[in-house]
């Protein structure tokens, strides 16, 4: 047991920088980044390009980025730097792109409105096809008492 | 007597209306650029969009403007391209004979590439032009470039004489850019 504790001594300190590396490498994957990035040739995300020849090279870059212990946000940041912000799969905030932002508020709003103007409508014409109230008709009235004569209460 | 729309369905048929004309904006901004063809078909010479970028290796800019005065051979390439790969030994041939002289010269733009991709492809193939990154390709649609690689042949003047989509071979470079030069002797 003397013998074998100074090697499990060694053993141990050797694996505790390797664990400590292991613990301070961000956990990404290609995979989690392909998805949020674009092929900027291809014009897709870079996860629908698995042939384009420029995508390979990208995923390439990236596999090398994650390689080298690389968080995504870091890894986004190098594509960027590569390709220009276009690379991030997120339209700009100017020009045509701002149109991807625009419309689905726009759509939200008009779709309010929609249902609002519609709610309205819906109401009015329910007001308007209900029956009068007030005292019934004199048959009605004929009848309802001849009912209610019949019952002892 | 005609009934009057809601202004609802007033408000409606504005949005299909307004979102026709913005997709109809969106296909009209992605359509390539084919000034430069459509001028040189009429016989014409455009000038040709200037431009400044970071140099590949690294060392500050480059334009188009400091090469005035020469005919220049401006090709757009990429690492990823295999027939980037086939042409890259003419270019370099052919820069080594135009810049010889003080001729012309042959000016490579390296496109929408990874920076570290695109110069081992330059020390493979030992390229002596002097190159330019366009990684966000802003000078590649003001080009109106669509493939790769695409070469613009730019006169003394600055305006482009000839082009080729797809890659050079010898006969390009003799028929067009050796009259130039030849011209500028």
């Amino acid at each position: 047991v003397r013998r074998a504790l100074p090697i499990l001594l060694a053993v141990l300190l050797m694996g505790l920088p390797a664990a400590a590396t292991a613990a301070d490498c961000p956990r990404t994957t290609v995979g989690d980044v392909e998805d949020e990035v674009m092929c900027p040739v291809c014009g897709t995300p870079l996860e629908l390009a698995t042939e384009a020849p420029q995508a390979v090279r990208e995923r390439a870059l990236i596999e090398r980025l994650v390689a080298d212990c690389r968080s995504k946000e870091q890894i986004k940041d190098r594509l960027a730097t590569e390709f220009g912000d276009e690379v991030l799969a997120l339209p700009g905030g100017d020009g045509f792109d701002l149109a991807a932002y625009l419309i689905p508020a726009l759509a939200v709003l008009v779709g309010a409105a929609a249902v609002g103007a519609a709610a309205i409508r819906w109401r009015r014409t329910r007001a308007d096809s209900a029956p009068e109230r007030g005292a019934p008709a004199p048959a009605s009235a004929e009848r309802l008492q001849s009912d209610l004569d019949r019952y002892e209460l | 007597m005609q009934r009057a729309r809601s202004p609802f369905a007033i408000a409606a048929i504005a949005a299909v209306v307004a979102l026709i004309a913005l997709l109809a904006y969106g296909l009209s901004q992605n359509e390539p650029d084919r000034d430069i063809e459509q001028a040189l078909a009429q016989g014409e010479r455009k000038d040709a969009p200037d431009f400044e970028l970071d140099r590949l290796s690294g060392g500050g800019k480059g334009s188009l403007a400091d090469y005035r005065g020469k005919v220049v051979v401006l090709n757009f390439w990429a690492s990823w391209c295999d027939p980037c790969r086939d042409e890259s030994p003419l270019l370099n041939r052919w820069h080594r004979r135009l810049s010889a002289r003080d001729r012309g010269m042959v000016l490579g733009i390296d496109v929408l590439d990874v920076s570290d991709d695109a110069r081992d492809f330059v020390r493979e193939y030992d390229l002596g032009y002097p190159m330019l990154r366009d990684g966000e390709g802003d000078v590649l649609s003001r080009y109106g470039v669509i493939a790769y690689p695409e070469t613009f042949v730019i006169d003394p003047q600055g305006r482009i004489a000839a082009t080729r989509r797809g890659p050079v071979d010898d006969r390009f470079m003799r028929e067009q850019v050796l009259p130039l030069v030849r011209a500028r002797a």
